[in-house]
């Protein structure tokens, strides 16, 4: 009897848990569709912060060259190799150029860019309000009648959304390079094949595939980043949480974005 | 100038602010004292707008800070300037830049201009030659004053200090009282305090009102507040640690 007690209450908890957590993420993304909903209002009534969103565009977008180079690099040419050794097994090596060509523009140009950008500009947004926030800094904004939002998020919302585009055709280019070097440099195929076959198996609309899905990721990466900051609790581990969290969320809404409009623009 | 009417807050189950009435008139120095957790801050960010009551008014200037749209609430702020409890001062933005921010943002003049009344609102707090450092540059007691000459750069009408004395040594502390009362004189604000330094209240207060469990328990002069009957403020300004009011 006290046992069967025992786990009703053992049950009750758990869906007690269960229902506390589901309606806390619900709660969530009614937040950040609210933040999205005020971040676009405030996109499009003026002032523009001009010098702000520049200055950001410089941060996310020049800052992050690098990464995103050696990312795209380093994935065209594993990419090329790693085709390499399977289509050699049905004599389909010049095939290579195509493989990477398409898999750089519709998939891993601005999914691996994306998750780049997170992981650095999205860090950095979450952890620079996050510390604004909890040293009063966005109160201090209010009370010298600039509203926080235009000021702080709409710049970098812009900038990461405008940034992310042209990372990603970086990407592109810069992907495709490296599999043409390990392709035809390297295991020695046919260059004139080789790049024959990459452009007639790809279409204009391959590229464009991969430039709208970099431009969603852009405005998933700024919005996630700047929502996380500006709504830090709880000083310096606050400032922690919404740092890991702004990465955490970003990776996780592009891989997730990332299939439906793979589905969407099939 | 200020009316704060039956003003009730809550953050989830915590009721922070329970039917604080509070009337500040122009000219007039108001400190609010109260022990931490008292809400003194909450009822501040009431005064300037930045929180809103679940039940209750805040009217300034004929105002009623609920009825006010996003331009109507910023151009009711130009009227404000606020002192932040660590000052608050941008990280990215050089001395000179952080006080003549809301000239930057809300005139037309040029940067020369601004730097110029930075300057002057630089000398007015007792600051020389600090205009291109940086707020990491600064002790706590200039970051204070750059918080002040940044509360004062548009002739503001009413000043909010939040904890204007906390983190400082007490001679940082007595000059930044004495900063509050000769600004105060020599640009008639209206000013509103929180605090819980006694001697601080004291020196720059015309009326003083003690904020306990969500209420003003008790209002008056600062003589009067010398004197006072009730147990609690009694205990509050004597710094007791014996009393009806137990440390959390």
């Amino acid at each position: 009897m006290a046992s069967a007690v025992e786990s009703r209450g053992f049950i009750n908890n758990v869906l007690e848990t269960v229902g506390r957590r589901t309606s806390s993420v619900f709660v969530e993304i009614g937040a950040v569709l609210i933040f999205l909903g005020q971040t676009l209002r405030w996109t499009v009534s003026p002032p523009f912060y001009w010098k702000s969103a520049l200055k950001q565009m410089e941060m996310i977008g020049v800052d992050s060259v690098p990464v995103v180079l050696t990312t795209a690099l380093s994935t065209g040419m594993v990419l090329a190799l790693q085709s390499y050794t399977g289509f050699k097994r049905f004599g389909a090596e010049t095939l290579i150029g195509t493989v990477v060509s398409l898999s750089m523009t519709r998939e891993l140009g601005p999914v691996l860019t994306g998750l780049m950008v997170a992981g650095r500009a999205g860090a950095s947004m979450a952890a620079e309000l996050g510390t604004m926030r909890v040293t009063e800094q966005i109160d201090a904004l209010s009370t010298l009648a600039t509203n926080p939002m235009k000021y702080l998020v709409v710049p970098r919302f812009v900038a990461s959304t405008v940034m992310m585009f042209f990372l990603t055709v970086l990407g592109m280019i810069t992907g495709i390079a490296g599999g043409y070097f390990v392709g035809v440099k390297v295991l020695g195929t046919n260059p004139v094949t080789y790049i024959d076959n990459s452009i007639n198996y790809t279409e204009v609309k391959d590229i464009w595939f991969g430039l709208i899905k970099a431009l969603v990721f852009g405005a998933v990466v700024g919005l996630i980043g700047c929502y996380k900051g500006f709504n830090t609790e709880g000083g310096a581990e606050g400032v922690g949480k919404a740092t890991t969290g702004a990465v955490v969320v970003s990776c996780m809404l592009i891989l997730i974005l990332d299939y439906f409009i793979s589905a969407l623009l099939w | 100038m200020i009316e704060v009417i039956d003003v009730h807050k809550s953050f989830g189950e915590l009721q922070v602010l329970r039917g604080v009435n509070l009337s500040v008139e122009k000219g007039e120095s108001m400190t609010v004292i109260g022990g931490s957790g008292s809400g003194k801050s909450v009822l501040l960010k009431h005064i300037i707008g930045l929180l809103f009551p679940d039940k209750g008014r805040v009217i300034v200037d004929g105002q009623s800070l609920n009825d006010l749209d996003e331009y109507g609430l910023n151009e009711l702020r130009k009227k404000f300037g606020m002192l932040f409890q660590m000052a608050a001062l941008f990280d990215s933005l050089t001395v000179w830049e952080n006080v003549g921010f809301s000239l930057k943002q809300h005139t037309n003049l040029s940067d020369e201009e601004i730097r110029k009344i930075a300057t002057e609102k630089l000398a007015l707090v007792g600051l020389k030659d600090v205009e291109d450092k940086m707020p990491a540059e600064l002790s706590g007691g200039m970051k204070k004053r750059v918080g002040l000459a940044r509360a004062i750069c548009m002739d503001a009408a009413i000043i909010l200090y939040d904890e204007p004395t906390t983190g400082l040594d007490p001679i940082a502390a007595d000059a930044i009282n004495d900063l509050i009362v000769d600004l105060r004189k020599k640009l008639g604000v209206t000013s509103v305090t929180i605090t819980h330094d006694m001697h601080s209240a004291y020196k720059i207060s015309d009326r003083i009102a003690m904020l306990y469990k969500g209420e003003i328990l008790e209002i008056g002069t600062p003589d009067q507040i010398r004197d006072t009957k009730n147990p609690i403020v009694h205990q509050f300004i004597t710094g007791s640690a014996v009393g009806p009011i137990t440390a959390e």
